[in-house]
């Protein structure tokens, strides 16, 4: 529970976190950042122990980690900013699917390589530029802050990805017809990234979070250029988007993950080590 | 198995500015490039490094533990040859 002092401290530090008005909203769009990085995280670390070599399954399993720690700093705002005792392990471990706001593109399957490091870049082109703009212009303190600390790794997870996808678009026959097949079968699940709803717009207008229509032409921009030097063809950009992720409508994929996620906490509430 | 290996690498890390680069182990990786990603991935994740160097292990001569002997036998017991007769100020920091 928080003391008074601390509520004071959040008051005089960060003014939008005590707008009771937006807070709904508010805490809607911190469980969608929390929730692509909890579910991202996840399905990249399944990859641990399974990797093509010793080194990668590394990479991966850091990157993983990294998601898991920035998932701890905006489901542990989230839960400061309801107020009801909820904690990030807590939102983590005893949500039902329905109540998970991230996108859909974080909870397909792994697949193989390709899919897992295409996704990877799909995303990280997007959280970089998403975390990019909050570091340096969100309205709210606390939400910079973290994005400034997440930021940082982000920027390597991109580069690391980027590189990944240049070299098997542009490997053998065999690495580009399956990076050529993962960014169809994937593409489509990008649209929702940019799709702005009302929670999306409410934030924009309180300047706590970028118009996300306006973040679309950098990540195109980007993602046309490793595309390209990845000798891979884009898909039209203006194709068909599944959506519903972030307002908690979702695959049957999810459901799979949170089962394995959350089963000890569920099995044996309160359970620690 | 017919499965190809990437090359070998050697990983040089240094610590701090001011100390040497350090061998601290050895990784694969199909180039320079990556190399230098996996090393960072391998070997710095609790912020061991400033700077990281890496170097193809085919490239390195190394003496043959035969040699041990006739190289290394007659600094034996050569006692003087060792610095340490002088006092180092803390000032002087690492050398």
């Amino acid at each position: 529970m928080p003391d008074v002092e601390t509520t004071v401290d959040v008051a005089a530090n960060d003014p939008i976190m005590t707008d009771a008005a937006l807070r709904p909203a508010f805490f809607e769009w911190l469980c969608r950042l929390g929730d692509n990085a909890l579910i991202l995280g996840h399905r990249t670390s399944e990859w641990c122990g399974h990797g093509p070599v010793l080194e990668e399954d590394i990479a991966l399993a850091n990157t993983a980690l990294d998601l898991i720690g920035h998932t701890q700093m905006w489901l542990g705002l989230a839960g400061e900013l309801e107020g009801e005792g909820r904690d990030a392990d807590t939102l983590a471990y005893l949500r039902d699917a329905m109540k998970f706001r991230n996108i859909l593109l974080v909870e397909l399957p792994k697949g193989d390589m390709a899919v897992t490091m295409m996704r990877e870049f799909l995303f990280d082109a997007y959280h970089h530029l998403l975390l990019t703009w909050l570091s340096s212009n969100s309205s709210s303190p606390r939400v910079a802050e973290i994005a400034a600390k997440a930021v940082k790794e982000v920027s390597y997870h991109l580069d690391r990805a980027s590189d990944i996808v240049v070299r098997l678009g542009d490997g053998t026959a065999e690495s580009h017809r399956r990076m050529q097949d993962a960014l169809e079968l994937l593409w489509p699940y990008t649209g929702e990234m940019f799709k702005a709803d009302e929670v999306d717009e409410r934030l924009s207008d309180a300047g706590v979070a970028p118009d996300l229509a306006q973040l679309r032409g950098a990540w195109e921009t980007k993602v046309r250029d490793i595309l390209e030097e990845a000798t891979l063809t884009m898909p039209d950009p203006a194709g068909y988007a599944h959506l519903g992720g972030k307002q908690g409508r979702h695959t049957e994929h999810l459901g799979f993950i949170l089962a394995e996620m959350q089963f000890l906490q569920r099995a044996y509430p309160g359970a620690s080590w | 198995m017919s499965k190809k290996e990437w090359p070998l690498w050697e990983v040089f890390i240094r610590g701090q500015h001011g100390l040497n680069h350090r061998h601290v182990g050895s990784l694969h990786a199909p180039d320079a490039e990556m190399a230098i990603n996996h090393a960072r991935d391998v070997y710095t994740r609790r912020r061991e490094g400033v700077s990281i160097w890496v170097v193809p292990s085919r490239e390195i001569t190394a003496s043959s533990p035969s040699e041990k002997g006739p190289l290394f036998d007659p600094a034996e017991s050569k006692t003087y040859r060792h610095p340490t007769f002088f006092d180092i100020p803390d000032e002087v920091g690492k050398m």
